[in-house]
């Protein structure tokens, strides 16, 4: 079997080593190494964007990393976004407040993207909005409930200058 | 529903899904979620041929890889192939070989032919690179419009390519066309399509030797289907297969029924005695689950001077592919049946058939039939346009009114009075503006600008009652703290049951919608899952009726308790109350730790416990309708079709949980864009499917899709809440809407389109033909 690479990244605040192939990608090292099985698959190509995760800040394809790029990073997981376990992150609320999911497969990523195009834009227009998501994929809710909770958490976010 | 029960107090109103806080935080539990001791990966070694003969196999070298458990080809599999169909499907009707793996010969671009089993997925598709195969390629059959006439045959064993063909001819057409004033024909074409849930499909599997027990975790719609099939598979009873039911992450059809490689992983996981997980990727995803929406019907429709709709003959063709998901089934024949829709529309012929090609096999997608109102609404569309009367005043002169109900349609059908689509037509009318859209629309066009406008009405046949289909259960238990779990055989997979059962069950048992946990799969009764637009009327009927069995029992319980009388009891938010003194009261808890652990105390002849099994058998058919209008502008220069509004007027009766259904319509209705504009799991002619990633099959995306409006009708059906299905109709109604929305943007070129998908390629080769002649 392939040479095994000691790896080892801060993810959500506490530090994950392990071992990985050259070859291990992030998204399988995020959740059979680190236990963050919030990280979905929806392709393994890219373009879904289900196991999106902020690496050092920036909202990244974890499909399209391997783990030992990563290594070293600070690694932020959908699960690593809520305070505490009775207190959902603004997009989150927002998310749920506004039917923003229903199977819950897209979710993760939908909530880290837009955790991270808040962060650069906080007040952005509808149209912003839409081209902000338009790098996720969802196929249960035509949208429409993304958009008000990117809206909503928008207003919220910039209310208690959380952004 | 019992005499005590409570007034409406969650159902109607959008209460937050219980499913969300773990689904938001990451904390769901997909198939892939699940890991076992010594648990391994499965993988498939697919074809890249459409047909072709295996002249050679040789797996030796793949399980010498270190890692590899085992390897297995169609040989190692195939004898337990007797069991292989669906529940819905009769043993006796025509079917395929029903292999898991291909033996001897492949039969479309992915069929599966070997099988390995490894340490990890990793080890698992190396090995795949070291199988070592020789075929011989064959001449495929690609093009379904000529399949039945050709010599080369996808499944030898039945001698022909055409699965079914179903003729019913009806003599009273001939008088209709021969009285009319205009008799218009088109063939209308779908386009291959598919399903594209965010989660792909899979399952893991686990054999428990000597227990004989195989225990399962799956992406499902139907954990009964599994159950049921899967242990006839495996040569077990049902009592020992175990199916566990966690989050699905989607399925819009595809998970109603086993695919020949979940079966293939529950035969080797009891074959080799380790857990096995298998999840498609997304490639096997868009090429080998299943396609939909490959078909076209020819439409002959004889109208009168004045618009009204006389007689309709029908011809309606559609592509199974080679291994249709479920079995070979004839959504033709009710497409057909169901084509007359919210119309009185006179005598009725028509022709179905389906027929085999080397294509990845045909499956049930959202409204399996919806080719009905895809054929009739683009069909009146073009009846408005060639006898030169506006398509909204032909759909009113021939549209049913509630003076029409209760209504026998000629094909069969029985409308039952709670239908209203002469109210949803002008609902959405009124909410689109239509006459000021089509003043808006003549301005433009005097500036050059192509606006149009598109709508379709439908009547949708939603939780039908025969057959597998026909009921639901749901056993009910308050548990000894007054907190309630009822079991269901429901699949939920984005439909939000866990919320709008509990919203059932809240309002007719008294509790409050978070005190309800609803279960589904293992320790549920039968139930044929989600799918169908089912769930609210058969599933939900039955939690209510559970519901309101436990109540009277409490209601007596707590009447005995507190001497007085149960007429004069209330029960709400899990407080039973005397009415009119709140102070007089005791709770749910009271009353369920008196019926388990002081069953002494209770009424003289009450059985102990507090639980409760109802099955509902739902009628034949309760009817939903709809109304869609959107509208668009076409780029003539680029072929763009951007969407500038889109309303749907829908009556689904009582809405359970408005939020919901909402949500419900905008997924279908842009699933039905995405189809008409975007999507096109296309094949070259030499059966290549060229659309196998993300970048080649378009699911729409957020900017593609404008904000939908949603107006809601409601007429109560019969059944016990007055709801109707509302799961599929987005993606019934949308797809001729769009389509006819796109055809008044052409109309100015004389154009006249008849197929999809209308993507800027076809939209300027449409403008530019029409301008050559």
């Amino acid at each position: 079997m392939a040479d095994q690479i000691p790896l080892s990244m801060t993810v959500n605040g506490q530090t994950r080593r392990g071992l990985g192939e050259a070859r291990l990608t992030l998204a399988d090292f995020l959740r059979e190494q680190a236990h963050c099985t919030g990280v979905h698959l929806g392709c393994e190509h890219g373009v879904c964007g289900s196991c999106t995760v902020l690496m050092d800040g920036e909202a990244v394809r974890s499909c399209l990393l391997f783990a030992v790029q990563a290594d070293g990073a600070g690694i932020t997981t959908v699960e690593g976004l809520a305070p505490d376990d009775e207190t959902l992150h603004p997009v989150q609320e927002a998310f749920r407040d506004c039917h923003g999911l229903q199977c819950g497969f897209c979710t993760p990523g939908f909530v880290v993207s837009v955790a991270a195009f808040l962060e650069a834009n906080p007040d952005p227009s509808d149209e912003e909005i839409r081209h902000g998501i338009s790098g996720n994929l969802c196929r249960c809710t035509g949208y429409q409930g993304i958009v008000a909770a990117t809206r909503q958490a928008a207003a919220v976010m910039k209310g208690s200058g959380q952004s | 529903m019992s005499q005590t029960a409570a007034a409406a107090r969650y159902v109607g109103q959008s209460v937050k899904r219980l499913e969300d806080p773990r689904l938001v935080t990451g904390h769901g539990r997909y198939v892939d979620d699940i890991v076992l001791p010594g648990m391994l990966h499965a993988a498939f070694g697919r074809s890249d041929l459409a047909r072709a003969t295996i002249t050679r196999l040789d797996t030796s070298a793949a399980e010498a890889l270190d890692g590899v458990h085992a390897v297995y080809t169609g040989a190692d599999l195939n004898s337990y192939n007797d069991s292989l169909r669906a529940s819905l499907h009769p043993p006796e009707s025509p079917a395929p070989p029903a292999n898991m793996l291909a033996d001897g010969d492949v039969r479309f671009v992915g069929d599966p032919y070997v099988m390995v089993v490894a340490q990890s997925r990793y080890i698992a598709e190396d090995a795949l690179d070291l199988v070592e195969v020789e075929f011989e390629p064959l001449d495929p059959v690609v093009d379904y419009e000529t399949a039945a006439e050709s010599d080369h045959h996808v499944h030898p064993e039945l001698g022909g390519n055409l699965a079914h063909d179903l003729p019913v001819p009806n003599p009273a057409t001939d008088e209709a066309f021969a009285n009319a004033a205009y008799t218009i024909t088109e063939t209308w074409h779908q386009h291959r399509q598919t399903n594209v849930p965010m989660e792909t499909r899979g399952i893991v599997a686990s054999w428990q030797p000597h227990a004989g027990v195989m225990e399962v975790w799956a992406s499902t719609q139907s954990p009964h289907e599994l159950q049921l099939v899967g242990a006839r598979v495996l040569g077990i009873g049902e009592h020992k297969m175990v199916v566990h039911f966690g989050d699905v992450g989607g399925g819009f059809g595809q998970k109603m029924f086993l695919g020949r490689e979940d079966m293939a992983v529950l035969v080797v996981a009891k074959l080799l005695g380790s857990p096995v997980k298998w999840i498609e990727d997304r490639r096997e995803n868009l090429l080998a689950s299943n396609h939909a929406r490959i078909e076209q019907m020819t439409v002959k429709m004889a109208v009168g001077e004045d618009g009204s709709f006389l007689a309709a003959d029908l011809d309606q063709l559609e592509d199974d592919g080679a291994y249709p998901l479920g079995g070979p089934a004839t959504p033709g024949a009710m497409a057909t049946m169901l084509y007359p829709g919210p119309y009185r529309m006179g005598p009725v012929s028509w022709r179905a058939r389906t027929v085999y090609t080397n294509t990845c096999g045909r499956g049930a997608y959202r409204g399996p039939w919806q080719m009905e109102s895809v054929a009739r609404e683009q069909m009146i569309d073009r009846v408005a346009r060639e006898i030169g009367m506006d398509p909204l005043e032909l759909r009113r002169r021939n549209v049913l009114t509630p003076d029409d109900l209760p209504y026998q349609v000629s094909t069969g059908l029985l409308y039952e009075t709670t239908i209203s689509p002469k109210q949803t037509l002008e609902q959405a009318a009124e909410m689109i503006g239509y006459d000021e859209f089509r003043a808006e629309q003549a301005q433009a066009r005097e500036e050059g600008r192509y606006l149009g406008l598109g709508m379709a009405l439908y009547i949708e046949p939603t939780s039908m009652g025969m057959g597998p289909l026909g009921t639901e259960s749901a056993m009910l238990r308050v548990e000894v703290d007054g907190h309630v779990n009822v079991f269901m055989g429901t699949g939920s997979h984005g439909q939000s049951l866990e919320t709008t059962m509990a919203q059932l069950v809240a309002d007719e048992l008294g509790v409050r919608p978070e005190d309800v946990t609803l279960h589904q799969g293992h320790g549920s009764g039968y139930g044929f899952g989600t799918g169908g637009s089912r769930s609210a009327v058969i599933a939900g009927s039955a939690a209510r009726a559970a519901a309101s069995g436990v109540r009277e029992k409490v209601v007596a319980i707590a009447a005995h308790l507190m001497e007085a009388s149960a007429d004069d009891l209330e029960v709400g938010d899990g407080v039973i109350s005397v009415k009119g003194t709140p102070a007089a009261s005791m709770t749910m808890a009271q009353v369920a730790a008196t019926a388990y652990q002081n069953s002494d105390a209770l009424p003289p002849g009450t059985e102990a416990g507090l639980e409760h099994t109802a099955r509902y058998k739902a009628p034949p058919t309760t009817h939903s309708n709809a109304c869609h209008i959107c509208t668009c502008e076409l780029d003539p220069g680029t072929g763009k079709i951007t969407l500038l509004r889109y309303v749907v007027s829908e009556d689904c009766g009582v809405l359970i949980n408005p939020m919901v259904v909402d949500g419900q319509i905008a997924g279908g209705v842009v699933q039905g864009i995405g189809g008409v504009l975007y999507e096109h799991a296309v094949y070259d002619a030499s059966g290549n499917p060229l659309a196998s990633t993300f970048l080649d099959y378009l699911v729409p995306t957020a900017a593609e899709v404008p904000e939908l409006e949603c107006g809601h009708v409601v007429v109560p059906s019969d059944t016990p809440g007055g709801h109707k299905g509302t799961g599929e109709g987005g993606a019934i109604g949308a797809p001729p809407a769009v389509f006819n929305a796109v055809a008044d943007a052409l109309a100015p070129f004389g154009a006249y389109p008849n197929r999809q998908p209308l993507d800027p390629n076809a939209v300027l080769s449409l403008i530019a033909s029409a301008s050559d002649e």
